[in-house]
């Protein structure tokens, strides 16, 4: 390919501009679970920062840095178009090499950029490319054909349909695509192929490069029970457990007993909680046997398992590392993943509350140790789970960039993509372990399209009908795929975004999060934040006491979302109250030459009454200029603002307190859905004559649930385990729903006779559809 | 003799403290003291001024009866079957203070089946009448009040609810008629009868010149239900409200058919299978409210243009300004509407989310959301400016349209025409309904009266074609050729005779190669080019910018004038 670019560029025609596109170097990239390409030619290269600069002039920041970028490409194409075009042909990091100094120069500028408004999306590794002039492909399914990744990549291929295993995990698909495209590397992103090492070994074949580890590395790590191994031999420390591929729930039962309980059962090949159950006895053993084996055969195609002691009240801290392929190694500091629900992470931080310098150190240490033994280059992450003791021990090792990433390049400036493509290209590493500080605070929540209030979050659908992230707000960073309009379907892992804040210390990017959670307008979907701004503000959370456990801890009987209390409470109503009355207010001014009382009724004091669950609450409204003054329960609560019942936002300052709500609907009965503090509350605002007749209005009776299952999540059937005329017994498993990978089984609430089936396995349903009736 | 005249007059005297009490009571509280030594003045004066006073207590007597309707156990018993007293439910409709009544003191004539004893005398019989101010907006209102003889129409009722019909057409203010009837009293016979007819009569000849509601609160059987049927919108309350020509018992003595009221004539049954009702609530309070919301989006009668709101209360924070202003201008841009229409043209998406993305507020007050799906039609607001919006449903058997659809629409449409309430039509229709079932109903006819609504119409009519726009239904729904306005397509339009498949199937009968036929008809047809060379659509737009082009048509159409040739009236093909 290098030799028909240099004969093309001996010619100087337009076709044999494009020829020479063709032909020049492509690099094969993919992020966020999506693939890119990435190709370069020094022309283009031009276009792509004129472009850059163009698109992102609005920001003046980034303008700078780009301005500069800009320079030295002119620079390079000058000489390269009137010299010798050969050297147009340099490589990828060559580039990289002649912009970097002038790049870590503009690093902090960029840096402020990103923290504060570039309008764009959020697609890291494009973004990346785009700074270092490489072009980008990226790969995508049918349903995804107008993602943000699409539309910022210079060309887009589709690999096939929308489940996975016919699109992103279509090896053959995604391999064409490369050729097609010319790629030269591949970015694999996070999850799917990152970590699969047939993958790339089939691009080592076609001499494409893989922007990550050697085919070696991924082996010997994606592998959970070599990498255990290995990291015993590299004198890393590990959990007792058993060394091998578990055949049967017999035997798995049987090991378990040796180890003792309790024990954690996961998929060799997994990772990210998926394939993963806890058992606290042999009955639960098997059953998680069962689904573990499944679920691994389903998301990696490989159904082998292995059983390890489960440490209790653990916490998960990660080193993150970044080796070169000449033998150099860093770590580059902690990330505390402790928050998960379900084995997955929920929200993180940079550095952890709990390392002092020495533990840090020495888990830095045997991270570098283990990435030196299998040879690693490129970004990894060695996971460690810490006890109370500060005793820490190897997890697993993820041969791959990771989804909490940006908190790492937070604290310690870094660009991680960009430091995987140098070493992907055979660079050494640019710093050394002296040059890694922990510059300030990072905490990262992902914002999930799921349903906290049920176990944590179970999956929901939907279609983005508005969707507005806190980009507005200093120091906060959104990594997101999509935008509004954009539909979250049950095909892929329903993450909406990261949500990225910054401080210079923990209670400032803590206190950055609680605004930015506030300010971020998702509607269409059920998302997390609820639960996600109940976490972040827990005295427990904010203390730092938090292991893996903290969600189940903390909410025993789930979550139920913020409990208010009566300030709090008396704010909300009169919240409410004051958006009742603006909108009064607004429904009387006509503006045409409509026929209306000569004398209008200036009306200045309202008695209302506002219910909020089963609470009723009489209020009294006074308003003076723009002031509300609301007096409810003998207090009285003063509340101005921007009223505006376009916007789903509701700055109010309430009692001098500046308070983001958001105002999710308003009918004409006086409901009323306000999210405050996170947490949605339903309240109902009605004139004080209304309240009173209300209460003859009859309460109409609701559906029985006890005897009808429904399904709790979209998702697909895997399996019904009962038939018309069976007799379940109470916990019997029903059937199972399959959704956002994960196999959840539904069971009988109580020993009844099953009247009627409505599903079938492979049948698609929604939440809330009916599934079977029992009599 | 002496000692009863001394009881009676004693008895007044109580009577007279009590209503100066009340009279003083009502003025200012707290000033009892000041009332006693009145008392003995009025004593005084009491014996020189029999006459006067005794006129001042029987009108105070009325009134108090007037207001407590059929007595205090019917009122209990009003309630406790869920429903509001008549004049419970005009406060809650109207601006407080604003309800003024008419024709308190009229009573029934009747003299027959002991009707003429006093106790069956009910100051102003059972309906009460008057007009009062909605968000200071001029409207008329009758409640009838099943408290007295169930609401039972005499010719004392008719005659009240005629009165103020009169007064609302000769000022020009909608009528809104609270319905909770036992239908006719029989005592009066004909005459109840007569009634019916005038308030038919003028129902109808009020059409089109005040708007006319009905929102159903109880009962309304046989002839009564003519009048709902009359007037422009009908709404009723869930659980409590009934509309049929002849009730269960006399649906089984002819037709021997076992229903109940509620699938005979329930809110569920007219606003999803017969399309009677256009809307129900759960109960009255929110009926009413909603009934408030809605009344917001009429103009007081035809010579009134559209109602236009102010938007916003001026927002002084420059900074908030800024943050918000896209949110409430008439240029912002929707972007979420880049990426709505799904790729494939078979795969459908739900209307309503470009609705709500385009008009203010979100706000979308639906007629008709549960009858003939496939069709969306309701009102919101552009700007401020009241419109009609009627959508094809891709979500709903494709959007095609069929005989239910084209009725719900076009009456819709015939609505917005006669009140100057500018339309927009967003077009996505596979075409019509084929089948037996729709040609024997008489599809023909129906989808005529959708088509000759569009047609007639002289208000600003704006049409965007989101997708598919197949056949005789492009033309129907308010194209260029029947004298739309402004008429937009999107890129993802198709504008065709009909789907690709089908038409490769009838050009190319019997040939090979269909699929490259077929990839061929979609090149040339399957976009909005075709359509846009011949100038039958204005412009094709990005989506995305769909609100502000509406907005800036609006603005400039306001002024439009156009007139039909002189007719009698037009002979829609009813």
């Amino acid at each position: 390919m290098k030799k028909n670019a240099l004969k093309s560029s001996s010619k100087t025609s337009k076709e044999n501009i494009r020829l020479y596109l063709n032909f020049n170097e492509r690099l094969f990239v993919a992020y966020l679970d999506i693939y890119l390409f990435l190709r370069i030619s020094n022309e283009v290269r031009l276009c792509v920062c004129v472009c850059v600069c163009v698109c992102v002039c609005v920001c003046v920041c980034v303008c700078v840095c780009v301005c500069v970028c800009v320079c030295v490409c002119v620079c390079v194409c000058v000489c390269v178009c009137a010299c010798v075009r050969a050297c147009a042909n340099s490589k990828v990091v060559l580039c990289a090499l002649q912009c970097s100094p002038l790049q870590s120069r503009c690093c902090v500028v960029q840096r402020e950029a990103q923290y504060s408004t570039i309008s764009s999306p959020n697609e890291k590794v494009i973004k990346t490319c785009k700074k270092m002039g490489i072009q980008t492909v990226a790969v995508h399914s049918d349903v995804d054909s107008s993602a943000v990744h699409v539309k910022m990549a210079d060309e887009a291929v589709c690999v096939g349909s929308a489940p996975t295993s016919k699109s992103y995990l279509n090896m053959d698909a995604i391999m064409d695509a490369i050729r097609v495209t010319g790629a030269q590397a591949v970015h694999p992103g996070y999850g799917f192929l990152s970590e699969n090492k047939e993958f790339a070994k089939r691009l080592a074949a076609e001499g494409v490069a893989f922007i990550g580890p050697d085919t070696h590395a991924i082996q010997a790590m994606g592998d959970k029970i070599e990498s255990k191994l290995i990291a015993k031999a590299a004198k890393v420390n590990t959990i007792p457990g058993f060394d091998g591929v578990v055949k049967t729930a017999e035997e798995a039962v049987k090991i378990a007993q040796q180890i003792g309980y309790p024990v954690m059962i996961k998929a060799s090949a997994g990772g990210g909680g998926k394939g993963m159950r806890i058992a606290w006895n042999d009955e639960e053993t098997r059953e998680g046997f069962r689904f573990s084996s499944q679920e691994a055969a389903s998301s990696f195609g490989d159904d082998r398992l292995l059983i390890e002691k489960y440490i209790d009240n653990p916490r998960h801290i990660e080193i993150q590392v970044l080796a070169d392929k000449h033998g150099n190694a860093l770590w580059l500091n902690e990330r505390e993943c402790s928050i998960q629900r379900r084995n997955q992470k929920v929200v993180e931080e940079a550095p952890s509350t709990f390392l002092d310098p020495v533990t840090r150190r020495a888990m830095g240490e045997q991270a570098v140790q283990l990435a030196k033994a299998v040879h690693y280059s490129s970004a990894g992450t060695v996971e460690f789970l810490v006890d109370s003791k500060k005793n820490f021990y190897f997890l697993e090792m993820n041969t791959r960039l990771q989804v909490e990433h940006p908190i790492t390049e937070c604290i310690t400036g870094l660009d991680l993509v960009e430091q995987m493509i140098r070493v992907a290209k055979g660079y050494q590493l640019q710093h050394t372990q002296e040059d890694i500080p922990i510059n300030g605070w990072a905490i990262e929540c992902r914002v999930y399209a799921e349903d906290p209030y049920k176990s944590f979050g179970l999956p929901s659908i939907g279609r983005l009908s508005q969707y507005q992230e806190p980009l507005n707000l200093d120091k906060v960073r959104v990594d997101s795929g999509i935008q509004e309009g954009s539909d979250i379907s049950i095909y892929y892992d329903p993450m909406i975004s990261k949500l990225i804040t910054y401080g210079a210390t923990r209670a400032e990017a803590l206190g950055r999060m609680e605004d930015a959670l506030d300010n971020y307008v998702i509607r269409g979907v059920t998302h997390n934040i609820p639960l996600l701004r109940e976490i972040i503000t827990h005295p427990r959370f904010v203390s730092g006491h938090i292991s893996t456990n903290f969600l189940p801890e903390v909410y025993p009987d789930g979550f139920k979302g913020h409990q208010l209390e009566a300030d709090a409470k008396r704010e909300l109503l009169a919240s409410a109250a004051v958006l009742y009355i603006a909108a009064e207010l607004r429904s009387a001014k006509v503006l045409s030459t409509q026929r209306v009382a000569s004398t209008p009724v200036e009306c200045s004091h309202w008695e209302l009454c506002v219910e909020l669950g089963e609470e009723r609450q009489d209020v009294q409204i006074s308003k003076s200029g723009t002031v509300y003054t609301v007096e409810i329960d003998g207090a009285k609560v003063e509340v101005w603002g921007a009223l505006n019942l376009a916007s789903p936002l509701l700055p109010l300052t309430v009692n001098g307190t500046h308070r983001m709500l958001q105002c999710l609907s308003r009918d004409a009965a006086g409901g009323i859905v306000l999210q405050y503090l996170g947490t949605l509350f339903k309240v109902r605002v009605l004139s004080k004559l209304a309240a009173e007749l209300n209460s003859y209005m009859p309460e109409k009776a609701s559906e029985d649930t006890s005897s009808i299952l429904r399904s709790p999540m979209p998702g697909t059937v895997v399996a019904v385990s009962v038939k018309p005329g069976d007799t379940v017994a109470e916990g019997q498993e029903i059937c199972v729903i399959e959704a956002m990978k994960m196999q959840n089984s539904l069971t009988a609430v109580k020993q009844a006779k099953v009247k009627s089936v409505h599903c079938k396995p492979g049948e698609t349903v929604g939440e809330g559809d009916l599934l079977v009736e029992l009599e | 003799m002496a000692a009863i005249s001394v009881a009676r007059s004693s008895c007044g005297l109580i009577n007279g403290f009590k209503v100066s009490l009340r009279s003083v009571a009502r003025v200012k509280y707290g000033a009892v003291s000041v009332t006693v030594p009145q008392t003995s003045l009025h004593r005084s004066c009491r014996w020189y001024s029999v006459s006067h006073l005794s006129v001042k207590e029987r009108i105070d007597q009325k009134r108090e009866a007037a207001l407590q309707g059929g007595g205090q156990q019917r009122i209990e018993a009003q309630h406790k079957r869920g429903k509001l007293t008549a004049r419970e439910r005009v406060q809650l409709l109207l601006d407080p203070e604003s309800f003024v009544e008419t024709d308190m003191f009229v009573e029934h004539r009747c003299a027959d089946f002991g009707m003429e004893q006093d106790r069956n005398k009910f100051p102003g019989d059972s309906v009460v009448t008057g007009r009062g101010r909605i968000n200071g907006r001029l409207v008329y209102v009758f409640s009838q009040d099943f408290t007295v003889f169930g609401g039972s129409l005499s010719g004392a009722h008719a005659q009240k609810i005629c009165k103020i019909m009169d007064q609302a057409m000769t000022v020009g203010a909608p009528v809104i008629g609270l319905n909770d009837s036992g239908g006719a009293r029989i005592q009066e016979g004909v005459e109840s009868l007569a009634g019916y007819a005038d308030i038919f009569l003028r129902n109808v000849m009020a059409s089109g010149v005040i708007p006319q509601i009905s929102l159903i609160m109880g009962p309304c059987a046989g002839g009564a239900v003519y009048s709902p049927a009359l007037t422009d919108f009908t709404f009723m309350v869930k659980d409590t409200s009934y509309l049929f020509i002849t009730g269960p018992d006399v649906v089984k003595s002819v037709t021997n058919e076992d229903v109940t009221q509620e699938e005979l004539g329930g809110a569920k049954t007219h606003t999803t299978v017969s399309g009677v009702a256009h809307r129900a609530f759960e109960n009255d309070i929110e009926a009413l409210l909603n009934l408030r919301e809605f009344f917001n989006f009429l103009p007081l009668s035809n010579q009134d243009p559209a109602v236009t709101f102010a938007l916003i209360e001026l927002i002084t924070n420059p900074i908030l300004f800024c943050l918000m202003s896209h949110l409430f201008f008439s240029d912002r841009l929707v972007p979420s509407l880049d990426n709505i229409v799904p790729l494939e043209s078979t795969k459908a998406y739900d209307m309503l989310d470009i609705i709500h993305a385009i008009v203010d507020e979100r706000e979308f007050f639906e007629i008709m959301p549960n009858y003939a799906k496939n069709i969306v039609v309701g009102f919101a607001r552009m700007n401020g400016r009241t419109v009609g919006i009627v959508g094809n449903q891709p979500k709903v058997a494709s959007g095609c349209l069929d005989i239910n659809s084209s009725v719900k629409g076009a009456r819709f449409v015939r609505f917005c025409d006669a009140f100057n309430i500018p339309i927009i039509t967003f077009v996505d229709v596979p075409g019509f309904l084929p089948g037996t079932a729709q040609e024997y109903g008489g599809i023909i006819r129906h989808g005529a009266k959708l088509l000759f609504a569009f047609a007639e119409a002289t208000v600003p009519k704006i049409t965007i074609i989101t997708r598919k726009a197949y056949g005789g239904a492009y033309d129907v729904m308010s194209s260029k050729h029947l004298r739309g306005d402004v008429n937009y397509a999107w890129p993802t339009a198709e504008v065709a005779v009909m789907g690709a498949k089908g038409a490769v199937q009838i050009i190319f009968r019997g040939k090979e190669n269909q699929a490259e036929a077929e990839a061929e008809y979609v090149e040339k047809f399957a976009n909005p080019f075709p359509a846009a060379v011949r100038g039958f659509v204005d412009d094709i737009i990005e989506p995305a910018t769909t609100r502000k082009k509406i907005c800036q048509d609006l603005e400039v159409l306001a002024s439009k004038k156009q007139v039909n040739p002189w007719k009698k009236h037009a002979n829609i093909p009813l």
